[in-house]
């Protein structure tokens, strides 16, 4: 009744199948200082230093203009830099599949959403004094303020998945819904703003800066985005320090 | 034995979805009850001598739309999740964007019908002038509004029915989506209200038009990616 | 010249999560006819191999064929050839046992869905219960709905997952019929069940999954119904 060919053992390996090293996809960071944030804070600090006590005093709104040496870098830094990241990465990612996408796309959201913190908190302590109430619904306060609730709405989604792929596509698919949602907002506050009448707004832009004001904008925004590049540095880091603790957790289950 | 196409497959998950709803009922008379409770509280969370109700309606009638219809949109996939019923959906011969429509379809009947309840209890509540065409001018608004409101809602739903926190998470993410619906819809309702001519609400009409249509197309080319592959 | 193509076909089946290899590597050919008894201990990936051949998953690597034509991929016709029995009932519990079925009829284009319907109730023998609603249907009964909606379309691939969970003796040997008379016209069957017994019974072909991987392959005749079930003890308690 013996039957030579059947044994169960032989192909059965399961050890022997091999741990799959960490992706060469996740680099392992180095330790140490962050010399690129420590140059990128102070440069920050030296940007405020030269904006309060080495920028002349704008002669209208007085002291309370300095506020715009953080409130403008940083919307501009966010809108401009910060968002159209997590966009990109997140279309390409949808594209490629490639969890580095989705790791960048969550890096920049997080470093996004405290730049648009500084701007949504500057805004109104400068609009108190100027405008003579913390807020107004100017327009790209207002877009600023929405597109913080998106990037919330962002986080929280992440968080609340635990597939690695599922969180990276769910994400993806948000992120990209949400370039379409901004210009359909920017039309809704500007249709709310035209029936609701404005406090009269100084321009806070106005094309005839003096020039020490300009170049310590101009310095302010190099600082700015300096932070920013390090601080998404820094996240992408700790993204990726993550990604490896919890394949190391998942192979060895 | 042919597939049935695009069409037939998203009528038929759109007749299937109302008729369980149908048959249990319970997020429609929860959705109603939840709109009748809103409109009745809002109005006495403001003083009736100093706030003219007819100020106060256009914004009452839209939260209250985009929150009931929020109620229903969140059972839209729970009903596939509970014994992975999508998962013989998913194995059939058909398009996932076919039932993706199908449901978009199904949950547009379910808030359609709120409104048809909810809407006449705002205008009795808040004694709105109704005639000349009033009426039916805020339900052709409720019906391009409720267009984009389902198209995102939907989508939302079924990236959200199988995380934690599903019921919050919802309201959460949608929400901010949610205001390029309810500014329009509540300017354009308030315009109406005053007895302005058709013509001047066209603008919001537009803006609510083309959020249909972008989100429409977005959300049901997007359907495919929030499932497992 | 060329042979016709398997009714099922695994190429080199391979799925991943993360670092994690479900499946690793697993090829196998159904003939018409042919029932693929396929073993394994919990966690082996059986379920994910179904889910793979059933195209509900996409493969890491490798492919499903169902009649030379690849599974999973833009051709969703391909997947109207094939049945899943799953873990899961994958009914709606506020719609009938009639209804749940003649819907996944209609899915499939089957022309009467509704008499198909009732012919598929009838024969996993709950007719009689047909127009309960699924909800009030104990947990045997709706196994048995569950299995009419699989077969409704009459696949030319049925993929079991367990089938035989939670059915009384009636609801066996309806099942077994089934399978028989599928078998019969020509379809090919995979039954992922731990139950060696009912699993030798129909087998044409007999394999054991571990981890990830086909460990044991062969015909039905060249096994031997006590041995294996010797080996395969000892294999799943080690």
């Amino acid at each position: 009744m013996s039957n030579p060919s059947f044994t169960l053992s032989p192909p059965v390996t399961p050890a022997a199948t091999p741990a799959p090293a960490a992706p060469a996809a996740v680099a392992r960071p180095a330790g140490g200082i962050d010399l690129l944030l420590v140059v990128g804070l102070l440069a920050v600090a030296a940007a405020m230093v030269r904006a309060v006590w080495f920028t002349p005093i704008e002669a209208m709104q007085g002291a309370a203009q300095k506020i715009f040496y953080v409130h403008v870098p940083s919307a501009v830094v966010a809108l401009y830099l910060g968002l159209p990241l997590v966009a990109i990465a997140s279309g390409v990612y949808l594209w490629l599949k490639d969890d580095r996408l989705d790791r960048l796309a969550e890096s920049a959201a997080e470093v996004s959403l405290v730049f648009m913190t500084a701007v949504l908190v500057t805004g109104p302590i400068w609009g108190k004094p100027i405008w003579g109430t913390w807020w107004t619904w100017d327009a790209r306060l207002t877009l600023t303020l929405f597109l913080w609730f998106v990037v919330v709405g962002y986080l929280v989604l992440r968080g609340a998945i635990d597939d690695r792929a599922q969180r990276a596509r769910y994400s993806a698919v948000l992120g990209l819904l949400a370039v379409l949602l901004v210009p359909f907002i920017h039309l809704s506050v500007y249709m709310f703003r035209t029936l609701h009448p404005m406090p009269v707004v100084l321009k806070p832009s106005a094309p005839s800066l003096p020039p020490e004001m300009t170049h310590t904008l101009l310095f302010a925004f190099a600082a700015f985005t300096l932070l920013f590049v390090a601080l998404l540095r820094a996240r992408l880091r700790y993204a990726n320090e993550r990604e490896l603790v919890a394949l190391a957790e998942e192979a060895g289950q | 034995m042919t597939a049935p196409s695009v069409l037939a497959t998203a009528l038929l998950v759109a007749r299937k979805d109302l008729l369980i709803e149908f048959r249990t009922r319970s997020a429609f008379l929860a959705a109603v009850v939840f709109a009748l409770v809103a409109v009745v509280i809002f109005r006495f969370s403001s003083d009736p001598t100093a706030v003219n109700p007819l100020d106060l309606a256009p914004g009452v009638l839209w939260t209250i739309f985009v929150f009931s219809g929020i109620l229903g949109l969140h059972r839209s996939f729970g009903v596939e999740q509970a014994d992975r019923a999508i998962d013989a959906l998913l194995a059939a011969p058909v398009p996932r964007e076919a039932i993706f429509v199908g449901k978009l379809l199904a949950n547009f009947a379910f808030v359609a019908c709120v409104q048809l309840v909810a809407i006449p209890a705002v205008a009795l509540f808040y004694d709105l002038p109704i005639g000349g065409g009033i009426l039916a001018g805020i339900f052709a608004i409720a019906a391009l509004a409720a267009v984009g409101l389902v198209a995102v809602g939907t989508l939302f739903s079924a990236m959200t029915v199988n995380t934690r926190l599903a019921e919050l998470l919802l309201p959460m993410l949608a929400l901010p989506f949610f205001v390029p619906v309810v500014t329009p819809a509540a300017l354009a309702t308030a315009r109406l209200l005053a007895g302005r001519p058709l013509a001047e609400v066209g603008g919001m009409l537009k803006l609510l038009g083309s959020f249909d249509l972008v989100f429409l197309v977005a959300c049901t080319l997007a359907f495919p990616y929030t499932l497992e592959d | 010249m060329t042979a016709p193509p398997p009714a099922l076909e695994a190429v080199a089946l391979a799925r991943r999560y993360g670092p994690r290899r479900a499946v690793d590597g697993v090829s196998f050919a159904l003939a018409p006819g042919d029932c693929l008894a396929l073993f394994g201990p919990n966690g082996a990936g059986k379920s994910t191999l179904l889910k793979m051949l059933g195209g509900l998953l996409r493969p890491t690597n490798g492919e499903a064929r169902v009649a030379g034509r690849a599974i999973g991929g833009d051709d969703g016709a391909v997947r109207g050839a094939v049945g899943l029995i799953s873990h899961q009932s994958q009914l709606y519990a506020a719609l009938t046992a009639h209804e749940n079925v003649a819907f996944a009829a209609r899915r499939y284009g089957v022309p009467d869905p509704d008499a198909a319907a009732l012919l598929a109730l009838e024969q996993l023998r709950v007719a009689e219960r047909a127009s309960t609603p699924v909800r009030r249907l104990s947990r045997g009964l709706q196994q048995r709905v569950s299995i009419a909606r699989a077969i409704v379309h009459a696949p030319a691939v049925l993929l079991c997952d367990e089938p035989y969970t939670g059915l009384d003796t009636v609801g066996a040997d309806a099942l077994t019929a089934t399978l028989v008379a599928l078998r019969a016209a020509g379809a090919a069957l995979v039954l992922v069940t731990h139950q060696l017994g009912e699993g030798l019974a129909l087998a044409t072909q007999v394999a054991v999954l571990v981890a990830g991987r086909l460990a044991h392959h062969a015909p039905r005749a060249a096994v031997d119904d006590a041995a294996f079930a010797d080996a395969y003890r000892a294999l799943v308690t080690a």
